[in-house]
Parts: C-alpha cells; structure tokens; sequence
C-alpha cells in the first residue's frame, strides 16, 4: 500500500523533535535544514512538515529555508497539504507555522502536533497519509 | 607552575561570530518576549477572585507560592548554577536573560498576591510553603543535582526537569480557571510565564543533547537512566503534592494526566522518548484550550473540526515570501 502514501518533504533544526517524529513515522522523507545550500526537489507530490518558530507577535513563524523551498514556484506546485509542528505552550501562536503555509500555498492544514510527537499523533497522521493516498481528490475542499 | 588563583580575563563577547546559531535565535526570542507584570491588567480580577470560595482562594495563593519558589531557585541556583558550564559565550548571556527572567516571574505572583489577597493571607500561603513537605521535597531533589562539582550534564537534566514539568501541577489551577472564565487576566500573566519556560526548557534541553550526542555508548545510557530515574523520583513528590492540593477540589486525576503530558514534554526536551502512555497522557480539551487559546487544533485527516478553517490571518506577510 505504501506506494500511494504521498511523499513527504519536512524541515527540523538541530534540536531534531520533527526528525524523531518522521523516524517514528517510519516513511521516506526529504529533510530541509538550514545548513542546506542546495535544496531537494520532490519527484511526486508531497505533504510538508514544518515546525514553527515565531518571534512573540508570529513574525517569523515559517523557517527561512522552508519560505526558499516554498519560493520556488516548481517545487511549490507538488505540495498537497501541510502538517505543523510546535509547542501548545506558546499559546496563541502554537502550530503557527502550519496555519501559515496552508493560508499562503491555499492547501489544507491536516494535523498539527506538539514537539516530536505522541504515539497518538504518528498513528493519526499514517493512517491520514494512507487516507490521502487512495483519495487524493478529497482534500481539495 | 602557574599561580592556580590567576584571575581569568573572559573574552569579549561577539555577537557577529557564532559557534551556535540557535544562541542567536533562542537569545532574540526571549528578548522580543520580555515583559513585566505591570503589563497585565491584574485589578481586573478583583470581582472574579471574590465568587471564589475561601478554599479556593486559599488553594490559589497556595499553589501560587509553590510557583514562587521554584522560580527563585532557577533565578538564584539554578540558571547561574549552567553558567559555568556553558560551551559558547552567547550560551551565558543567554543564561542571564533566563535566570533575569525567573526573577521576573517570581516578583509577579507578589504583584497578583498585592491585587487580589490581604496580608494575612499571603503571609500564611509562604508559611505554608517553608512548612509543605513535597515541596520541600522537589527542592531539595533539584538543588541537590544543581550542587558544585556535580555532572553539567545532569545539571541540565534537572533543569529542564523544573523548567517543562515541576511547575505543571501549579499551572493546571489559573488554566482550570480561565476554563470557567474565572481570574482571566492572571491566566493572561500566567501565559507569559509558560511562553518563557518553553524556550528555556526547550534551549537548555537542547545544549544537554549537544553534550549527551559526545558521550560515549555507555555513557549515554548512564545519563538516560539518571535521568528517567529522576524522572520517576520527581513524579512520585508531584503525585503526592498533587493529592494535598486538589483532592478537595476532586481535580486531582485531571492534574495528574496533566504531569504525565508535561513529564513526557519535559523528556522530549531532552531528546528522549515518552514515558507515560497516550490513554493516561490524554488532556482535558479544555486545559488545553485555555494553554493556546485562538489556535484551535485541526485534525483534518480524522474529520473532526468542520473543515481546514484558517484561524485569526496572522502575521503572513514576512518579506521573505516571493508569493
Ligand atoms: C525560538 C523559538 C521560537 C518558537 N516559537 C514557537 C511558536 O511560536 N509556536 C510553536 O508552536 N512553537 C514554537 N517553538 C517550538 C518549536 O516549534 C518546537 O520545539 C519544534 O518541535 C522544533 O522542531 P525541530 O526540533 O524539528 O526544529 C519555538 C521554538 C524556538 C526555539
Ligand atoms: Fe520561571
Ligand atoms: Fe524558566
């Protein structure tokens, strides 16, 4: 079944909560990371993954590197929804990033979830990535 | 033979040469998050704390004291306790603006003490927070790890410990109350607080993992299992100050998935899995409400939520977007 899961394209710095969440996860994945010069191009369409890191009024909230990815208007066109990351303990900005980029690529926001993850949230998001998988069409709301 | 007490000339600090970049990031969030409690509107409460009942006022002042102590030991003990340790120069300053911090935010409890409460009250509150036994109990166990000459490593454990778990069963209380729309405006103070202890939990956690990655295999699993033995001796203390506080409110199970979910934060801060299990780490939707209030949670891939409704249009246009 796995061949329909979609691609997944993810960005985690060197505290590494998204990383250990996408090896939990367990599914083939592109990293993003700030160190990067050259970025990688997704072959097939794909969900992103992205973590948030905003500065207390939400400016900021989408990593560099994910906006340079996301600039690209070849690589942008694969992107078929997003997953945000974050801390709810930053309150009104929690998962900001996500929210972010679903409002700016007009894709839907899945999932959010906290740090690296529950085991809860790994089952919700492989059993949703199967979901897109086989009906693709459904999420263009 | 050098002279062992020769004065050691620290060098100058150069913000334009990084070792670590994340000293940078982490240093100019918590500089853009500063505030003072006078920004809060506390008097705004008054009519709320008064349609609380006299235990629950005194609960309040209570747990708000255990707050206040464990602040002041991170401001005096223990963020001066990393400095020593700190690999990089910017690493220190940003220990100083954290351990400024927790100075910040144990003066505020004072501030909503002077607002809502009389003297009596709150003299009585810090008497019983000298005489509680698991308070004193989770002091103890942190200072002693923060001592001289003991593991940095472990030392961070500790901290991270305090910073994204010990002060949980006390910030359960003003989220519960927001929840019923009760003293908001100290919700509203309290958030701050927890927006600042999330960045010092996540950076100190993250320096730990810097100097946990050069141990050594065996090293490696020493330090996990002090740390997860920690763990455990920290949550048995909390459990039992738990039950004293809430019992009598019928809370404390409600408290208790809320350590369990902070513990296993608190270990992910670390770079470590979970410890409790999903069905006992589950929070009350409302508490976590009440933590992120205008971020509502979407779960779009298991259909609950109406649909991918775009919250509050928030801070989109960062110049960096070419679209
Ligand atoms: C400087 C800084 C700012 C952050 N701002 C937010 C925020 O506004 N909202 C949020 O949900 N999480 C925020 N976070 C938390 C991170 O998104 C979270 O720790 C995430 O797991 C980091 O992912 P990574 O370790 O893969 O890079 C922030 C973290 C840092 C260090
Ligand atoms: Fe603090
Ligand atoms: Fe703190």
């Amino acid at each position: 079944m796995s061949a329909s899961i979609p691609a997944l394209v993810y960005f985690s710095s060197k505290s590494g909560n998204t990383h250990r969440f996408i090896q939990r996860l367990g599914l083939p994945a592109l990293r993003l990371s700030a160190e990067m010069d050259q970025l990688p191009f997704p072959q097939s369409p794909y969900v992103l993954i992205c973590p948030t890191y905003a500065d207390g009024e939400g400016r900021g909230a989408v990593p560099k590197q994910v906006i340079r990815f996301l600039n690209d208007p070849e690589r942008r066109e694969g992107i078929l929804g997003v997953i945000g990351a974050g801390n709810r303990n930053f309150g009104a900005t929690y998962g900001l990033a996500g929210r972010i980029i679903a409002q700016k690529c007009n894709v839907p926001l899945l999932y959010t979830f906290e740090l690296a993850g529950t085991d809860t949230d790994i089952a919700r998001v492989r059993a949703g990535l199967e979901k897109l998988g086989r009906h693709p069409c459904s999420t263009a709301a | 033979m050098k002279d062992m007490t020769e004065t050691k000339i620290p060098r100058a600090i150069n913000w334009n040469r990084l070792d670590d970049e994340k000293d940078l990031e982490v240093w100019n969030r918590l500089t853009v998050n500063f505030w003072l409690p006078e920004k809060v509107p506390l008097s705004n409460d008054i009519p709320s704390w008064a349609t609380l009942t006299d235990h629950e006022k005194q609960l309040t002042i209570r747990v708000f004291t255990g707050l206040t102590l464990l602040d002041t030991i991170q401001n005096a003990v223990g963020a001066p306790s990393l400095m020593p340790d700190a690999i990089t120069p910017h690493e220190e300053a940003v220990l100083t603006n954290i351990a400024f911090m927790e100075a910040v935010h144990a003066r505020s409890y004072s501030s909503i003490f002077s607002t809502l409460c009389s003297t009596k009250e709150i003299d009585e509150a810090f008497r019983w927070s000298e005489e509680n036994p698991h308070l004193q109990a989770k002091a103890k166990a942190i200072l002693d790890t923060y001592a001289p000459g003991n593991d940095p490593l472990k030392r961070k454990i500790a901290s991270v410990f305090l910073e994204s778990f010990l002060f949980y069963s006390g910030f359960y209380l003003p989220m519960y109350w927001s929840s019923r729309a009760k003293l908001t405006n100290t919700a509203d103070l309290i958030r701050l607080i927890i927006r600042d202890e999330a960045v010092h939990g996540y950076y100190i956690g993250y320096k730990f993992q810097r100097g946990y990655e050069k141990l050594s295999e065996a090293e490696q699993q020493e330090m996990k299992d002090y740390a997860f033995g920690l763990m455990f001796e920290l949550y048995g203390i909390e459990n039992q100050y738990t039950e004293e506080l809430y019992d009598e409110l019928g809370l404390t199970e409600d408290v208790k998935v809320f350590l369990h979910y902070n513990a296993n934060k608190a270990l992910q801060n670390l770079g470590f899995e979970a410890l409790f299990p999903p069905e006992v780490s589950e929070v009350n939707p409302a508490i976590l409400a009440a933590l992120s209030p205008d971020s509502e949670n979407h779960d779009f891939f298991s259909g609950s939520g109406s649909s991918y409704v775009i919250g509050k249009a928030v801070a989109t246009e960062d110049e960096d977007w070419d679209f």
